[in-house]
């Protein structure tokens, strides 16, 4: 079904305030994620160095920091208890505020209308109120660094009965933990409301003859994480909604009888700080795949492009995808293998996490017979999706170690699991934005990327991740358990040296993101100015102007092809645009 | 001369692979040796597992990295006909395996972690958390732990389980301790508990690692093979003494666990 119901005036917005700031376009929704996960994303690798000195170099001073909190860093070193406030910062920043909103809330509602040939999304008004609500998630989020106590210091994950008995339990888990959860239960609502105007755009405002098998595979994939997003982040709503409950109105949910906390005998009985696990990594396991899936279908549009042939496997990619997703929602339980969850439910748990690792085993290979014979065009969005092949079969079979329980029992909490999941989350995820920006830039901003300074951040960078991620793995077979302010153990002093390695190189890898930060900014100004097409791409958004007018498409397209016609002979060009007429002729 | 990335990148990749599969067979950064019964089944699987994804990981960047190499804008483009089911076909084997290695040697080895021991006499003692000390309790010559008593519960008077030794008739006997003393070679059945937060029960050597859940009694078994001196490290945030929470277990020969235990009977 493509129905093209245009309701809504065309009168087009005038004033500053209408056209950019309060402004119902996609384009320009789309954009204003993308500046607030970029500064999210800022800040969070900013928190990551403040934390990554005081493991390593613990006891040091780090000038200034006594002004960011007098009580968290007296004379700038760190407390423990302020170094976790900022850890649980960090996490809840970079998943939420970086990797659930740039790939999907940013690129998809930037290209997913403009890719299936469309104007707009389906509510326009609603979009637009998306983002000013998870703008507010924001605020409130980074309130929690200005009040009395600080943040919370129960980690994005929020453990009760730590984050439900209040401040007894440790600082910043009074006011701060409270507005960690008015944050979190704003953003819910924002996501959930923007999942339903992707998953309805998608279904219902196809251009004529955009049939779901011509689709590019970023659609699907955004759709896809629309569905995953829906039923995951209700979910969390509740869980959040619950806590608050106990934490303010006395109930039970996850609190048991006999707490003794700092001497207080609490009040609560009845209750399961398990039920608290179980809702959460309900939401928290597709949450992930929420982060990847938008990058499995950037890599295989993008490497199509830059291969000149067609993905190869269409509907196998397709197929695997729909299946991640719904497999993303039985495998929960493996983030609880120790947690006093029954064993038997753990192994059963752990048949699906292997299995889950099928679908992603058999894309990978599909993306590298992509690779197989192309004429391969190694520009910079190109490098960052083979650096995600690389980085994600990397992440991705430490996970396959983990996902039985026994091993787990070993690698559980320990430095392991923080190498798996930066590997796929902290770097293929980031890998795939990146690839994104660099390929999609000259279509938001009509200019041309500096290639020179992309491939020497892709390869510093590229680098760098795996100075600081692998050696973790390696801290995780040792035993080193993660979350610890300060390595005082008998058995963690030898590892210390590895720890001031990784340090090093994240703050050197952080560095050279300024050469990013750098060709993003100059180039808007400076940049080569960009054609309608410069990589020669044949999906739709390629076929108006860079950028494009305030309604897409001067004319409404008329799709005649599949979304990966490259590799043509016979014609002058070697790719058919989706919108091309039905039978291109050679002399076109 | 313009340096072709696709070429470094190929270098790159086959350099990174090998350094670290280099780097995790020399084991350097390893587990420490074994020092429980079920140990050795654990390790076997986590290095056949290890085995299972570090082939794969070379083999994908090896293969990545001679695609990167070969083939350039220049190529002549060429089709590889049967990809799609090569591809299935490699992956169900790959995925397979480990379905296998998860229903075979996985089910025994976490099984294991979890059997009753058939003997008779197993060695019972309870472990509480609170932030951010672990205390050890044994039931004593009755074989039974006395009950809790939350209101009684004074870190500074060692009254850590908040036992009423006049009243309850079971907790007359009972040993509490700051430390855990085990038997080595005696099966061992720990209750795992805590007073405030989750935390968690680590023992590397021992291949033991379980939450401490408020409201949830929690057992643990297993049989320690090596005397020793072992740090039991918490692994579940708990607090700002979370990094600090430890404390030590003692493996002993049985007859230096039954002197202790007479020593400390009341």
């Amino acid at each position: 079904m493509s129905s093209q119901i245009q309701l809504r005036s065309v009168v087009e917005p005038t004033g500053f305030l209408r056209k950019y700031i309060f402004s119902t376009n996609h384009k320009v929704v789309g954009l204003q994620y993308f500046s607030l996960s970029l500064f999210a994303v800022v800040t969070g690798m900013a928190l990551s160095w403040l934390m990554r000195i005081h493991v390593a170099w613990s006891g040091a001073r780090i000038l200034g920091l006594e002004h960011m909190s007098a009580t968290g860093a007296p004379g700038g070193v760190m407390t423990p208890e302020y170094y976790l406030s900022l850890m649980t910062l960090h996490g809840t920043i970079m998943i939420f505020f970086v990797l659930t909103l740039a790939p999907q809330n940013a690129f998809g509602n930037y290209f997913l209308p403009l890719q299936i040939g469309a104007e707009e999304t389906a509510f326009p008004f609603v979009n637009m109120l998306s983002f000013w609500t998870t703008l507010a998630a924001f605020l409130v989020l980074l309130a929690t660094l200005f009040v009395k106590d600080g943040p919370p210091i129960s980690g994005w994950t929020a453990y009760p009965p730590m984050s439900a008995v209040g401040k007894d339990a440790g600082p910043g888990l009074g006011t701060g933990q409270n507005l960690w959860i008015l944050s979190i239960g704003i953003f819910c609502i924002a996501s959930i409301a923007s999942s339903v105007n992707f998953m309805v755009t998608f279904i219902d405002m196809r251009s004529k003859g955009m049939w779901l098998l011509r689709l590019p595979l970023t659609c699907w994939a955004w759709f896809i994480t629309a569905i995953l997003s829906l039923l995951s982040f209700a979910v969390l709503l509740a869980a959040v909604v619950l806590l608050f409950l106990d934490r303010t109105a006395g109930t039970s949910f996850f609190l048991p009888a006999n707490l003794l906390v700092s001497g207080k005998i609490e009040p609560h009985s009845g209750g399961s700080p398990l039920l608290w696990q179980h809702l959460f990594w309900f939401f928290g396991h597709p949450e992930v795949y929420i982060t990847i899936l938008p990058g499995f279908g950037i890599v295989s549009h993008v490497l199509a492009c830059f291969s000149r042939k067609p993905i190869l496997g269409y509907r196998l990619i397709l197929g695997c995808m729909l299946a991640i997703g719904f497999l993303s929602f039985v495998v929960w339980g493996h983030h609880m293998f120790v947690s006093g969850m029954s064993p038997f439910s753990g192994f059963l748990f752990s048949i699906p996490t292997i299995i889950i690792s099928l679908p992603a085993t058999i894309t990978t290979l599909l993306w590298l017979s992509t690779l197989w014979g192309g004429k391969l065009q190694f520009n910079t969005a190109m490098m960052f999706c083979l650096g995600f092949i690389s980085t994600f079969v990397a992440g991705g079979l430490g996970g396959i170690l983990l996902a039985h329980p026994a091993v787990d029992s070993y690698l559980h909490a320990t430095y392991f699991v923080v190498g798996h999941l930066h590997m796929v989350m902290g770097v293929s995820a980031i890998f795939a934005i990146f690839a994104a920006i660099y390929f999609w830039y000259p279509k938001m901003f009509g200019r041309m990327l500096s290639e020179r300074l992309g491939l020497i951040h892709f390869g510093l960078t590229f680098l760098g991740v795996y100075c600081i991620f692998m050696p973790m793995h390696l801290l995780g077979f040792s035993g080193n358990p993660r979350r610890y302010a300060m390595l005082s153990d008998d058995f963690l002093l030898p590892l210390i040296p590895l720890h001031k390695f990784i340090t090093v190189a994240a703050l050197i890898t952080g560095a050279v993101q300024l050469i990013f930060l750098f060709n993003l900014f100059w180039s808007m100004y400076k940049g080569r100015p960009a054609s309608e097409n410069p990589w020669n791409a044949t999906s739709l958004e390629w076929s108006t102007s860079s950028p494009p007018p305030n309604r897409n498409f001067v004319e409404q397209p008329i799709v005649n092809h599949g979304a990966y016609e490259y590799g043509q002979t016979g014609l002058v060009r070697d790719f058919v645009m989706q919108s091309d007429p039905e039978n291109l002729k050679v002399t076109e | 001369m313009r340096l072709p990335p696709g070429k470094i990148f190929a270098v790159l990749l086959v350099c990174i692979s090998l350094t670290f599969v280099g780097l995790v067979v020399s084991r350097q950064w390893w587990m420490p040796p074994p020092a429980a019964s079920h140990a050795p089944a654990l390790d076997r699987l986590i290095l056949w597992a290890l085995i299972d994804v570090g082939v794969a990981f070379v083999l994908a960047h090896l293969l990545l990295a001679l695609l990167l190499w070969k083939f350039h804008a220049r190529s002549t483009q060429t089709h590889l006909t049967g990809a799609a089911r090569i591809a299935v076909i490699v992956s169900v084997l790959f995925i397979s395996l480990e379905l296998f290695s998860a229903a075979t040697l996985g089910r025994s080895a976490w099984g294991s972690m979890f059997s009753e021991s058939s003997g008779s006499h197993v060695v019972k003692a309870q472990v509480m958390g609170q932030q951010f000390a672990y205390y050890f309790r044994y039931p004593g010559a009755d074989g039974k732990f006395g009950p809790i008593h939350v209101d009684k519960i004074d870190a500074s008077v060692g009254n850590y389980f908040g036992l009423d030794r006049k009243n309850d008739a079971t907790s007359k006997d009972d040993v509490v301790s700051a430390m855990l003393i085990l038997p080595v070679n005696q099966p061992i059945e720990l209750v795992l508990s805590s007073q405030d937060v989750i935390h968690s029960f680590y023992v590397r050597e021992l291949r033991v690692q379980q939450d401490m859940v408020p409201g949830m009694q929690i057992a643990m078994r297993f049989t320690a093979t090596k005397i020793g001196k072992y740090e039991i490290a918490c692994t579940q945030l708990c607090g700002l003494g979370h990094y600090r929470m430890r404390a030590y277990l003692e493996v002993v020969s049985d007859p230096d666990f039954q002197k202790w235990m007479q020593v400390h009977e009341h």
